[in-house]
Protein backbone atom coordinates (compact mmCIF):
# COMPACT_ATOMS: atom_id res chain seq x y z
CA UNK A 1 0.00 0.00 0.00
CA UNK A 2 1.14 3.44 -0.97
CA UNK A 3 0.08 6.63 0.74
CA UNK A 4 -0.44 10.00 -1.91
CA UNK A 5 -0.44 13.15 0.50
CA UNK A 6 -1.81 15.78 -2.29
CA UNK A 7 -1.21 19.40 -1.53
CA UNK A 8 -1.67 19.54 2.42
CA UNK A 9 -1.79 23.01 4.58
CA UNK A 10 -2.40 22.71 7.62
CA UNK A 11 -3.13 25.82 10.40
CA UNK A 12 -3.42 25.81 14.31
CA UNK A 13 -5.74 29.17 14.75
CA UNK A 14 -3.74 31.68 12.87
CA UNK A 15 -0.59 29.76 13.09
CA UNK A 16 0.49 27.77 9.52
CA UNK A 17 2.28 25.05 10.36
CA UNK A 18 2.04 22.93 7.07
CA UNK A 19 2.57 24.37 3.68
CA UNK A 20 1.93 22.20 0.37
CA UNK A 21 3.07 19.07 0.93
CA UNK A 22 3.30 16.94 -2.03
CA UNK A 23 4.50 13.50 -1.17
CA UNK A 24 4.83 9.78 -2.38
CA UNK A 25 5.37 7.09 0.45
CA UNK A 26 5.89 3.89 -1.67
CA UNK A 27 5.55 0.97 0.03
CA UNK A 28 8.73 -1.20 1.27
CA UNK A 29 10.37 2.09 1.83
CA UNK A 30 11.40 4.05 4.54
CA UNK A 31 10.70 7.63 4.49
CA UNK A 32 12.67 9.73 7.06
CA UNK A 33 11.41 13.39 7.26
CA UNK A 34 13.84 15.77 8.90
CA UNK A 35 13.47 19.23 9.83
CA UNK A 36 13.91 22.14 12.40
CA UNK A 37 12.01 21.98 15.28
CA UNK A 38 8.67 23.41 15.71
CA UNK A 39 8.45 22.70 11.49
CA UNK A 40 5.37 20.37 11.81
CA UNK A 41 6.93 16.97 11.57
CA UNK A 42 5.27 15.55 14.34
CA UNK A 43 2.07 17.14 13.20
CA UNK A 44 2.43 16.06 9.56
CA UNK A 45 2.61 12.20 10.88
CA UNK A 46 -0.59 12.65 13.21
CA UNK A 47 -2.26 13.85 9.84
CA UNK A 48 -0.62 11.07 7.88
CA UNK A 49 -2.20 8.55 10.58
CA UNK A 50 -5.64 9.89 10.50
CA UNK A 51 -5.19 11.15 14.49
CA UNK A 52 -5.71 14.60 12.75
CA UNK A 53 -7.65 16.12 9.63
CA UNK A 54 -5.37 18.34 7.29
CA UNK A 55 -6.81 22.27 7.06
CA UNK A 56 -6.54 21.48 3.39
CA UNK A 57 -5.78 18.87 0.67
CA UNK A 58 -5.99 15.10 0.65
CA UNK A 59 -4.00 12.31 2.24
CA UNK A 60 -4.80 8.63 0.10
CA UNK A 61 -4.19 5.05 0.95
CA UNK A 62 -3.73 4.14 -3.34
CA UNK A 63 -3.35 0.01 -3.25
CA UNK A 64 -4.49 -2.49 -1.16
CA UNK A 65 -3.38 -3.93 2.45
CA UNK A 66 -1.44 -6.75 2.83
CA UNK A 67 -3.36 -9.89 3.69
CA UNK A 68 -3.51 -10.15 7.82
CA UNK A 69 -3.34 -6.64 8.00
CA UNK A 70 -5.16 -5.63 11.61
CA UNK A 71 -4.39 -1.87 11.39
CA UNK A 72 -2.95 -0.38 8.20
CA UNK A 73 -1.66 2.71 10.07
CA UNK A 74 -0.10 2.21 12.92
CA UNK A 75 2.48 4.25 14.92
CA UNK A 76 5.28 3.84 17.47
CA UNK A 77 6.05 6.35 20.13
CA UNK A 78 8.06 8.41 21.11
CA UNK A 79 7.27 7.44 24.78
CA UNK A 80 6.51 4.29 23.86
CA UNK A 81 2.92 4.24 25.12
CA UNK A 82 2.95 1.07 26.74
CA UNK A 83 0.48 -0.21 29.27
CA UNK A 84 2.32 -0.27 32.75
CA UNK A 85 -0.15 -2.37 34.37
CA UNK A 86 -0.23 -4.91 31.54
CA UNK A 87 3.23 -7.29 30.87
CA UNK A 88 5.22 -7.14 27.93
CA UNK A 89 3.15 -9.85 26.37
CA UNK A 90 0.25 -8.42 27.85
CA UNK A 91 0.76 -5.08 26.03
CA UNK A 92 1.34 -6.76 22.74
CA UNK A 93 -2.39 -9.07 23.48
CA UNK A 94 -4.10 -5.39 23.53
CA UNK A 95 -4.22 -4.80 20.35
CA UNK A 96 -5.36 -8.09 18.80
CA UNK A 97 -8.09 -8.58 21.23
CA UNK A 98 -10.57 -6.67 19.54
CA UNK A 99 -10.02 -8.03 16.10
CA UNK A 100 -11.57 -11.82 17.04
CA UNK A 101 -8.73 -13.83 17.19
CA UNK A 102 -7.81 -16.91 18.40
CA UNK A 103 -6.23 -17.61 21.64
CA UNK A 104 -3.82 -19.26 20.15
CA UNK A 105 -3.12 -17.48 17.01
CA UNK A 106 -2.71 -14.46 19.15
CA UNK A 107 0.25 -16.43 21.28
CA UNK A 108 1.21 -17.46 18.32
CA UNK A 109 1.96 -13.91 17.11
CA UNK A 110 2.72 -12.69 20.13
CA UNK A 111 5.45 -15.16 20.13
CA UNK A 112 6.86 -14.65 16.61
CA UNK A 113 6.85 -10.57 17.36
CA UNK A 114 8.64 -11.18 20.87
CA UNK A 115 11.32 -13.27 18.97
CA UNK A 116 11.72 -11.10 16.17
CA UNK A 117 12.21 -8.19 18.79
CA UNK A 118 14.55 -10.41 20.58
CA UNK A 119 12.30 -10.48 23.85
CA UNK A 120 11.31 -13.66 24.23
CA UNK A 121 12.80 -13.79 27.84
CA UNK A 122 10.21 -10.71 28.54
CA UNK A 123 7.65 -11.75 28.17
CA UNK A 124 5.99 -11.87 31.59
CA UNK A 125 7.64 -8.68 33.02
CA UNK A 126 6.08 -5.34 33.48
CA UNK A 127 7.34 -2.54 31.45
CA UNK A 128 8.18 -0.94 34.58
CA UNK A 129 11.24 -3.10 35.25
CA UNK A 130 12.90 -2.85 31.64
CA UNK A 131 15.12 -0.56 29.87
CA UNK A 132 14.04 2.51 27.91
CA UNK A 133 15.58 0.24 24.57
CA UNK A 134 13.64 -3.07 25.93
CA UNK A 135 10.80 -0.82 26.37
CA UNK A 136 11.08 0.54 22.42
CA UNK A 137 11.61 -3.14 21.50
CA UNK A 138 8.19 -3.78 22.78
CA UNK A 139 6.83 -0.96 21.27
CA UNK A 140 7.40 -1.98 17.89
CA UNK A 141 7.12 -5.66 18.44
CA UNK A 142 3.48 -4.53 19.17
CA UNK A 143 3.23 -2.32 15.82
CA UNK A 144 4.48 -5.67 13.88
CA UNK A 145 2.01 -7.63 15.37
CA UNK A 146 -0.51 -6.32 13.67
CA UNK A 147 1.29 -6.56 10.39
CA UNK A 148 1.00 -2.85 9.64
CA UNK A 149 1.39 -1.45 6.45
CA UNK A 150 2.79 2.02 7.17
CA UNK A 151 4.78 2.27 10.29
CA UNK A 152 4.62 5.82 11.53
CA UNK A 153 7.13 6.59 14.09
CA UNK A 154 7.86 9.79 15.73
CA UNK A 155 11.37 10.28 17.08
CA UNK A 156 11.10 6.30 18.54
CA UNK A 157 14.43 6.50 19.31
CA UNK A 158 15.17 9.67 20.93
CA UNK A 159 14.47 9.04 24.43
CA UNK A 160 17.28 6.66 24.33
CA UNK A 161 21.16 6.78 25.24
CA UNK A 162 23.64 6.78 22.45
CA UNK A 163 24.47 3.53 22.59
CA UNK A 164 21.15 1.92 23.00
CA UNK A 165 20.49 4.02 19.78
CA UNK A 166 22.84 2.01 18.20
CA UNK A 167 21.80 -1.19 19.03
CA UNK A 168 17.89 -0.37 18.31
CA UNK A 169 18.74 0.81 14.82
CA UNK A 170 20.79 -2.18 13.86
CA UNK A 171 17.79 -4.13 15.44
CA UNK A 172 15.64 -1.84 12.85
CA UNK A 173 17.70 -2.47 9.76
CA UNK A 174 17.89 -6.05 10.79
CA UNK A 175 13.96 -6.52 11.17
CA UNK A 176 13.71 -4.63 7.59
CA UNK A 177 16.03 -6.56 5.43
CA UNK A 178 14.46 -10.12 6.57
CA UNK A 179 10.68 -8.82 5.93
CA UNK A 180 10.68 -4.89 4.55
CA UNK A 181 7.98 -2.69 5.73
CA UNK A 182 6.88 0.86 4.93
CA UNK A 183 7.28 3.35 6.98
CA UNK A 184 7.78 6.89 7.83
CA UNK A 185 10.29 8.07 10.53
CA UNK A 186 10.26 11.45 11.68
CA UNK A 187 13.65 12.66 13.43
CA UNK A 188 15.70 15.36 14.62
CA UNK A 189 19.25 13.13 14.42
CA UNK A 190 20.49 13.19 11.00
CA UNK A 191 22.83 10.40 11.52
CA UNK A 192 19.69 8.41 12.16
CA UNK A 193 18.15 9.72 8.65
CA UNK A 194 21.06 8.46 6.82
CA UNK A 195 21.36 5.15 8.63
CA UNK A 196 17.54 4.15 8.06
CA UNK A 197 16.51 6.24 5.34
CA UNK A 198 15.76 5.51 1.98
CA UNK A 199 14.32 8.74 1.31
CA UNK A 200 14.76 11.36 3.79
CA UNK A 201 12.59 14.69 3.14
CA UNK A 202 13.78 17.55 4.60
CA UNK A 203 11.40 20.52 5.85
CA UNK A 204 12.00 23.92 5.83
CA UNK A 205 11.41 25.72 9.29
CA UNK A 206 8.29 26.44 9.99
CA UNK A 207 5.79 26.80 8.03
CA UNK A 208 7.06 23.19 7.20
CA UNK A 209 7.64 23.15 3.41
CA UNK A 210 9.23 20.07 1.75
CA UNK A 211 13.07 21.39 0.46
CA UNK A 212 14.58 18.24 -0.77
CA UNK A 213 14.25 15.00 -1.01
CA UNK A 214 17.06 13.20 -1.25
CA UNK A 215 17.47 9.53 -2.05
CA UNK A 216 20.32 7.14 -0.30
CA UNK A 217 20.65 4.28 -2.61
CA UNK A 218 23.45 2.10 -0.64
CA UNK A 219 21.12 -0.76 0.86
CA UNK A 220 20.16 -0.82 4.32
CA UNK A 221 22.15 -3.62 5.28
CA UNK A 222 25.31 -2.20 3.91
CA UNK A 223 24.89 0.73 6.01
CA UNK A 224 27.16 1.06 9.09
CA UNK A 225 27.86 3.11 12.08
CA UNK A 226 30.49 6.12 11.00
CA UNK A 227 30.18 5.29 7.23
CA UNK A 228 32.34 7.77 5.23
CA UNK A 229 29.27 7.60 2.53
CA UNK A 230 26.77 8.49 5.10
CA UNK A 231 28.87 10.73 7.03
CA UNK A 232 29.18 12.80 3.47
CA UNK A 233 25.53 12.75 2.98
CA UNK A 234 24.62 13.62 7.01
CA UNK A 235 26.89 16.52 6.32
CA UNK A 236 25.51 17.90 3.61
CA UNK A 237 21.78 17.33 4.87
CA UNK A 238 23.67 19.75 8.09
CA UNK A 239 24.34 21.94 5.83
CA UNK A 240 20.99 22.43 3.98
CA UNK A 241 19.30 22.16 7.11
CA UNK A 242 22.13 24.58 9.72
CA UNK A 243 20.69 27.87 8.79
CA UNK A 244 17.12 26.87 8.92
CA UNK A 245 17.82 25.40 12.24
CA UNK A 246 19.27 28.82 13.00
CA UNK A 247 16.41 30.77 12.25
CA UNK A 248 13.67 28.38 13.29
CA UNK A 249 16.08 28.46 17.39
CA UNK A 250 16.20 32.04 17.29
CA UNK A 251 12.78 32.04 15.89
CA UNK A 252 11.19 30.60 19.18
CA UNK A 253 13.22 32.55 21.41
CA UNK A 254 11.64 35.94 19.95
CA UNK A 255 8.20 34.57 20.17
CA UNK B 1 6.93 54.10 36.63
CA UNK B 2 7.78 55.09 40.42
CA UNK B 3 7.60 50.84 40.51
CA UNK B 4 10.20 50.67 37.95
CA UNK B 5 12.66 52.36 39.35
CA UNK B 6 12.77 50.52 42.28
CA UNK B 7 14.07 47.52 42.00
CA UNK B 8 16.75 49.31 40.16
CA UNK B 9 17.85 50.96 43.03
CA UNK B 10 17.95 48.35 44.79
CA UNK B 11 19.72 46.11 43.15
CA UNK B 12 23.33 48.19 43.21
CA UNK B 13 22.89 47.96 46.84
CA UNK B 14 22.13 44.38 47.29
CA UNK B 15 25.50 43.74 45.37
CA UNK B 16 27.39 46.23 47.66
CA UNK B 17 26.63 44.67 50.50
CA UNK B 18 27.43 40.88 48.54
CA UNK B 19 31.41 42.43 47.95
CA UNK B 20 31.61 43.70 51.98
CA UNK B 21 30.55 40.69 53.17
CA UNK B 22 33.51 38.97 51.00
CA UNK B 23 35.95 41.54 52.36
CA UNK B 24 34.41 39.88 55.98
CA UNK B 25 35.53 36.30 54.59
CA UNK B 26 38.05 35.12 57.53
CA UNK B 27 41.85 36.11 56.60
CA UNK B 28 43.42 32.30 56.83
CA UNK B 29 40.60 30.83 54.48
CA UNK B 30 41.72 33.11 52.23
CA UNK B 31 45.44 32.22 52.99
CA UNK B 32 45.43 28.75 52.06
CA UNK B 33 43.24 29.68 49.13
CA UNK B 34 45.35 32.46 47.50
CA UNK B 35 48.66 31.45 46.79
CA UNK B 36 50.00 35.11 46.25
CA UNK B 37 48.64 35.73 49.92
CA UNK B 38 50.25 32.61 51.45
CA UNK B 39 53.67 33.38 50.18
CA UNK B 40 54.76 36.13 52.91
CA UNK B 41 53.40 33.87 55.76
CA UNK B 42 54.52 30.03 55.45
CA UNK B 43 57.29 30.97 53.01
CA UNK B 44 57.16 29.11 49.33
CA UNK B 45 59.84 25.95 50.21
CA UNK B 46 57.38 24.76 53.17
CA UNK B 47 54.67 24.43 51.33
CA UNK B 48 54.51 21.60 49.40
CA UNK B 49 56.31 19.73 52.78
CA UNK B 50 53.37 20.94 54.53
CA UNK B 51 50.26 19.70 52.07
CA UNK B 52 51.06 16.21 52.61
CA UNK B 53 51.01 16.67 56.43
CA UNK B 54 47.68 18.40 56.68
CA UNK B 55 46.33 15.50 54.35
CA UNK B 56 47.16 12.92 57.32
CA UNK B 57 45.74 14.78 60.04
CA UNK B 58 42.63 15.80 58.97
CA UNK B 59 41.13 12.47 58.96
CA UNK B 60 38.77 12.13 56.17
CA UNK B 61 34.78 12.90 57.24
CA UNK B 62 32.19 10.73 55.46
CA UNK B 63 29.90 12.51 53.97
CA UNK B 64 26.78 13.65 55.53
CA UNK B 65 23.34 11.82 54.61
CA UNK B 66 20.69 14.48 53.85
CA UNK B 67 18.15 12.07 51.77
CA UNK B 68 16.69 10.33 54.11
CA UNK B 69 12.62 11.18 54.73
CA UNK B 70 9.90 11.55 52.50
CA UNK B 71 9.07 8.43 51.20
CA UNK B 72 7.03 6.22 52.92
CA UNK B 73 8.13 3.49 54.62
CA UNK B 74 6.29 0.36 55.75
CA UNK B 75 5.84 0.13 59.52
CA UNK B 76 3.09 -2.38 60.67
CA UNK B 77 3.19 -2.23 64.43
CA UNK B 78 3.17 1.44 64.71
CA UNK B 79 -0.36 1.87 64.65
CA UNK B 80 -0.70 -0.54 67.38
CA UNK B 81 2.13 0.79 69.51
CA UNK B 82 -0.06 4.53 69.28
CA UNK B 83 -3.08 2.33 70.47
CA UNK B 84 -1.85 0.24 73.20
CA UNK B 85 -0.34 3.37 75.03
CA UNK B 86 -3.79 5.52 74.13
CA UNK B 87 -5.58 2.67 76.03
CA UNK B 88 -2.73 1.67 78.75
CA UNK B 89 -2.65 5.62 79.70
CA UNK B 90 -6.72 5.68 79.91
CA UNK B 91 -7.05 2.52 81.73
CA UNK B 92 -4.02 3.80 84.05
CA UNK B 93 -5.62 7.59 84.31
CA UNK B 94 -9.36 6.20 85.32
CA UNK B 95 -7.57 3.78 87.91
CA UNK B 96 -5.66 5.83 89.47
CA UNK B 97 -8.20 8.38 89.63
CA UNK B 98 -6.71 11.65 87.85
CA UNK B 99 -9.35 10.78 85.19
CA UNK B 100 -12.75 11.01 86.80
CA UNK B 101 -15.09 8.04 85.85
CA UNK B 102 -17.74 10.62 84.66
CA UNK B 103 -15.94 11.47 81.84
CA UNK B 104 -14.27 8.82 80.78
CA UNK B 105 -15.04 4.71 80.89
CA UNK B 106 -12.31 2.49 82.07
CA UNK B 107 -10.96 0.66 79.33
CA UNK B 108 -11.80 -2.87 81.11
CA UNK B 109 -15.21 -2.28 81.89
CA UNK B 110 -15.40 -1.25 78.10
CA UNK B 111 -14.33 -4.73 77.01
CA UNK B 112 -16.43 -6.11 79.56
CA UNK B 113 -19.59 -4.58 78.04
CA UNK B 114 -18.29 -5.63 74.63
CA UNK B 115 -18.23 -9.50 75.88
CA UNK B 116 -21.69 -9.33 77.88
CA UNK B 117 -22.84 -8.15 74.31
CA UNK B 118 -21.25 -10.88 72.67
CA UNK B 119 -22.49 -13.21 75.05
CA UNK B 120 -25.81 -11.94 74.77
CA UNK B 121 -26.20 -12.44 71.26
CA UNK B 122 -27.08 -8.65 71.02
CA UNK B 123 -24.11 -7.90 69.32
CA UNK B 124 -25.26 -9.98 66.18
CA UNK B 125 -29.02 -8.59 66.29
CA UNK B 126 -27.36 -4.99 65.87
CA UNK B 127 -24.57 -5.55 63.72
CA UNK B 128 -25.83 -7.23 60.80
CA UNK B 129 -28.87 -5.07 60.23
CA UNK B 130 -25.97 -1.96 60.38
CA UNK B 131 -23.70 -4.61 58.01
CA UNK B 132 -26.33 -5.37 55.53
CA UNK B 133 -27.13 -1.24 55.30
CA UNK B 134 -23.35 -0.19 54.90
CA UNK B 135 -22.68 -2.96 52.31
CA UNK B 136 -26.11 -1.88 50.11
CA UNK B 137 -26.51 1.31 50.68
CA UNK B 138 -22.38 1.74 50.15
CA UNK B 139 -22.10 -0.64 46.79
CA UNK B 140 -24.93 1.66 45.49
CA UNK B 141 -23.47 4.87 46.14
CA UNK B 142 -20.23 3.95 44.92
CA UNK B 143 -21.05 1.86 41.67
CA UNK B 144 -22.79 5.34 40.87
CA UNK B 145 -20.54 7.67 41.34
CA UNK B 146 -17.93 5.70 39.73
CA UNK B 147 -20.17 5.53 36.43
CA UNK B 148 -21.04 8.93 36.65
CA UNK B 149 -17.67 9.81 37.63
CA UNK B 150 -16.11 8.41 34.79
CA UNK B 151 -18.73 9.61 32.09
CA UNK B 152 -18.22 13.24 33.22
CA UNK B 153 -14.25 12.28 32.55
CA UNK B 154 -15.86 11.06 29.26
CA UNK B 155 -18.32 13.29 27.60
CA UNK B 156 -17.59 16.96 27.62
CA UNK B 157 -21.16 17.55 27.73
CA UNK B 158 -21.94 15.51 31.23
CA UNK B 159 -19.59 17.35 32.18
CA UNK B 160 -20.50 20.72 31.47
CA UNK B 161 -23.63 19.95 32.43
CA UNK B 162 -23.25 17.54 35.95
CA UNK B 163 -20.08 19.52 37.44
CA UNK B 164 -21.90 22.59 38.91
CA UNK B 165 -24.80 19.85 40.29
CA UNK B 166 -22.16 18.03 42.22
CA UNK B 167 -20.33 20.96 43.34
CA UNK B 168 -24.06 21.70 44.80
CA UNK B 169 -24.75 18.52 46.36
CA UNK B 170 -21.62 17.90 47.71
CA UNK B 171 -21.68 20.55 50.52
CA UNK B 172 -25.09 19.16 51.71
CA UNK B 173 -25.13 17.79 54.75
CA UNK B 174 -27.15 14.49 53.98
CA UNK B 175 -28.08 13.94 57.14
CA UNK B 176 -30.43 16.74 56.60
CA UNK B 177 -32.04 15.11 54.01
CA UNK B 178 -32.90 12.10 55.84
CA UNK B 179 -36.78 13.25 56.58
CA UNK B 180 -36.63 13.52 52.85
CA UNK B 181 -35.52 10.64 52.17
CA UNK B 182 -38.37 9.37 54.81
CA UNK B 183 -40.66 10.52 52.34
CA UNK B 184 -39.87 9.43 48.89
CA UNK B 185 -38.26 5.39 49.88
CA UNK B 186 -40.41 5.40 53.26
CA UNK B 187 -39.26 4.93 57.27
CA UNK B 188 -38.00 1.50 56.21
CA UNK B 189 -34.77 0.01 55.02
CA UNK B 190 -34.95 1.98 51.82
CA UNK B 191 -34.41 5.31 52.88
CA UNK B 192 -31.78 4.57 55.29
CA UNK B 193 -30.08 2.85 52.02
CA UNK B 194 -30.71 5.74 49.92
CA UNK B 195 -29.01 8.14 52.60
CA UNK B 196 -25.54 5.94 52.94
CA UNK B 197 -25.87 6.16 49.12
CA UNK B 198 -25.96 9.43 48.33
CA UNK B 199 -23.14 10.55 50.74
CA UNK B 200 -20.81 7.39 49.15
CA UNK B 201 -22.10 8.79 45.71
CA UNK B 202 -20.83 12.36 45.51
CA UNK B 203 -16.94 11.62 46.85
CA UNK B 204 -16.56 8.66 44.26
CA UNK B 205 -18.33 11.00 41.39
CA UNK B 206 -15.06 14.03 42.19
CA UNK B 207 -12.67 11.21 42.48
CA UNK B 208 -13.21 9.16 39.89
CA UNK B 209 -13.32 11.78 37.48
CA UNK B 210 -10.58 13.85 38.80
CA UNK B 211 -8.65 10.23 38.25
CA UNK B 212 -10.09 10.00 34.90
CA UNK B 213 -8.35 12.99 33.78
CA UNK B 214 -5.20 12.41 34.75
CA UNK B 215 -5.54 8.94 32.90
CA UNK B 216 -2.02 9.64 30.26
CA UNK B 217 -3.49 11.24 27.48
CA UNK B 218 -0.55 9.84 25.31
CA UNK B 219 -2.08 6.01 25.93
CA UNK B 220 -5.27 7.16 25.05
CA UNK B 221 -4.07 8.44 21.50
CA UNK B 222 -2.72 5.12 21.26
CA UNK B 223 -5.46 3.05 22.28
CA UNK B 224 -7.20 4.65 19.15
CA UNK B 225 -4.41 4.80 16.66
CA UNK B 226 -4.44 0.80 16.74
CA UNK B 227 -8.50 1.15 16.15
CA UNK B 228 -9.29 -0.31 19.65
CA UNK B 229 -13.10 0.26 20.27
CA UNK B 230 -14.44 2.76 22.37
CA UNK B 231 -15.39 0.36 24.82
CA UNK B 232 -12.16 -1.38 25.01
CA UNK B 233 -10.37 1.91 25.20
CA UNK B 234 -12.79 2.75 27.97
CA UNK B 235 -12.13 -0.58 29.69
CA UNK B 236 -8.65 -1.27 28.98
CA UNK B 237 -7.38 1.83 29.01
CA UNK B 238 -9.41 4.41 30.82
CA UNK B 239 -10.34 2.47 33.94
CA UNK B 240 -6.98 0.60 35.09
CA UNK B 241 -5.81 4.23 34.37
CA UNK B 242 -7.63 5.56 37.00
CA UNK B 243 -8.34 2.88 39.23
CA UNK B 244 -5.48 4.49 41.86
CA UNK B 245 -7.65 7.39 42.25
CA UNK B 246 -10.66 5.84 42.44
CA UNK B 247 -9.60 3.32 45.69
CA UNK B 248 -8.36 6.26 46.96
CA UNK B 249 -11.74 8.19 46.66
CA UNK B 250 -13.22 4.93 48.13
CA UNK B 251 -11.71 5.39 50.96
CA UNK B 252 -12.93 8.75 51.73
CA UNK B 253 -16.57 7.34 50.45
CA UNK B 254 -16.69 4.55 52.65
CA UNK B 255 -15.74 6.32 56.04
CA UNK B 256 -18.23 8.95 55.02
CA UNK B 257 -20.74 5.71 54.80
CA UNK B 258 -20.10 5.07 58.07
CA UNK B 259 -20.64 7.92 59.23
CA UNK B 260 -24.14 8.24 57.42
CA UNK B 261 -24.96 4.47 58.58
CA UNK B 262 -24.94 5.73 62.59
CA UNK B 263 -26.77 8.73 61.57
CA UNK B 264 -29.39 7.04 59.70
CA UNK B 265 -29.79 4.42 62.56
CA UNK B 266 -29.90 7.23 65.29
CA UNK B 267 -32.83 8.70 63.65
CA UNK B 268 -35.24 5.90 63.68
CA UNK B 269 -33.73 1.87 63.77
CA UNK B 270 -34.78 -0.93 66.43
CA UNK B 271 -31.52 -2.18 65.94
CA UNK B 272 -28.16 -1.23 64.60
CA UNK B 273 -24.39 0.29 66.18
CA UNK B 274 -26.48 4.08 65.46
CA UNK B 275 -29.54 3.14 67.50
CA UNK B 276 -27.54 1.24 70.58
CA UNK B 277 -25.61 4.18 70.75
CA UNK B 278 -28.24 6.57 70.82
CA UNK B 279 -29.58 4.39 73.99
CA UNK B 280 -26.84 4.27 75.34
CA UNK B 281 -26.38 7.62 75.13
CA UNK B 282 -29.74 9.00 77.01
CA UNK B 283 -29.19 6.80 79.40
CA UNK B 284 -25.46 8.30 79.87
CA UNK B 285 -24.22 4.78 79.67
CA UNK B 286 -20.40 5.41 78.87
CA UNK B 287 -19.64 1.83 78.52
CA UNK B 288 -21.79 0.87 76.15
CA UNK B 289 -21.89 4.13 74.26
CA UNK B 290 -17.69 3.43 73.97
CA UNK B 291 -18.58 -0.28 72.55
CA UNK B 292 -20.71 1.01 70.08
CA UNK B 293 -18.14 4.03 69.22
CA UNK B 294 -15.51 1.20 69.04
CA UNK B 295 -17.25 -1.09 67.38
CA UNK B 296 -17.76 1.49 64.19
CA UNK B 297 -13.87 2.23 64.60
CA UNK B 298 -12.81 -1.75 64.39
CA UNK B 299 -15.29 -1.28 61.14
CA UNK B 300 -13.44 1.62 60.01
CA UNK B 301 -10.17 -0.01 60.36
CA UNK B 302 -11.45 -3.62 58.91
CA UNK B 303 -12.47 -1.66 55.78
CA UNK B 304 -9.85 0.80 55.08
CA UNK B 305 -7.46 -2.41 55.60
CA UNK B 306 -9.77 -4.20 52.90
CA UNK B 307 -9.23 -1.73 51.01
CA UNK B 308 -5.52 -1.56 51.13
CA UNK B 309 -5.48 -5.52 50.41
CA UNK B 310 -7.22 -4.34 46.93
CA UNK B 311 -4.77 -1.86 46.67
CA UNK B 312 -2.22 -4.46 46.81
CA UNK B 313 -3.84 -6.51 44.15
CA UNK B 314 -5.13 -4.23 41.66
CA UNK B 315 -2.16 -1.67 41.99
CA UNK B 316 0.73 -4.57 42.03
CA UNK B 317 1.90 -2.88 38.65
CA UNK B 318 2.98 -0.19 40.57
CA UNK B 319 5.22 -1.49 42.81
CA UNK B 320 7.12 -4.50 40.52
N1 LIG C 1 -2.51 20.74 18.99
C1 LIG C 1 -1.87 21.89 18.65
N2 LIG C 1 -2.49 23.07 18.78
C2 LIG C 1 -1.86 24.22 18.44
N3 LIG C 1 -0.62 24.29 17.96
C3 LIG C 1 0.05 23.13 17.81
C4 LIG C 1 -0.54 21.87 18.15
N4 LIG C 1 0.35 20.89 17.90
C5 LIG C 1 1.45 21.52 17.44
N5 LIG C 1 1.27 22.85 17.37
C6 LIG C 1 2.24 23.82 16.87
O1 LIG C 1 2.54 23.46 15.55
C7 LIG C 1 3.93 23.61 15.31
C8 LIG C 1 4.50 22.31 14.81
O2 LIG C 1 4.47 21.36 15.87
P1 LIG C 1 5.02 19.90 15.70
O3 LIG C 1 4.90 19.23 17.02
O4 LIG C 1 4.41 19.25 14.56
O5 LIG C 1 6.54 20.20 15.38
P2 LIG C 1 7.74 19.19 15.27
O6 LIG C 1 8.39 19.43 13.98
O7 LIG C 1 7.31 17.81 15.57
O8 LIG C 1 8.66 19.73 16.42
P3 LIG C 1 9.72 18.92 17.29
O9 LIG C 1 10.90 18.76 16.42
O10 LIG C 1 9.98 19.85 18.42
O11 LIG C 1 9.09 17.64 17.69
C9 LIG C 1 4.55 24.09 16.59
O12 LIG C 1 4.74 25.48 16.48
C10 LIG C 1 3.52 23.77 17.62
O13 LIG C 1 3.56 24.75 18.63
MG1 LIG D 1 7.68 16.40 17.21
Amino acid sequence: MDIKLAGIHHTYGDREVLRDINLDIASGQIVCIVGPSGCGKSTLLRLLGGLERPTLGDILQVGNTPEGCLNPLTYVFQDFALLPWRTVAGNISLVLEDHGIGQAESQEIINDVLARCKLSDFADVFPKQISGGMKQRVAIARALAVNPAVMLMDEPLSALDSQTRELLMDDIVSLWTRQPFTAVYVTHNLAEAVRLGHRIVVLSRRPGEIREIVNIDKPLSERRHADPDLEQQQNALWQMMRDEAMAADAELINA
Amino acid sequence: MPEKTKPEKSQPENLKSNNTKQTFEPNSRMNTRDPYVSVPNTGAPNTPVKAPEQRSQTKGQPVPFRGGGFAPVSRPWMGFVVFFILIAFLEAGTRIGFISALTMPKPSDVFNTFVELYNSGLLWTHLVPSFTRFVIGAAIGSLMGVSLGIAIGLFSYVRAGLVPLIAALFPVPKIALLPLFVIWFGIDEASKYALIAFGTFTPMVVATYGAVDNVDRGLIRMGQSFNLSWFSIVRKIVLPGAMAGILSGLRIGLAIAIILLVAAEMLGAEYGIGAYILQAGSLYDLERLFTGVAILSILGVLVNSAIGLIEKRVLRWRGV
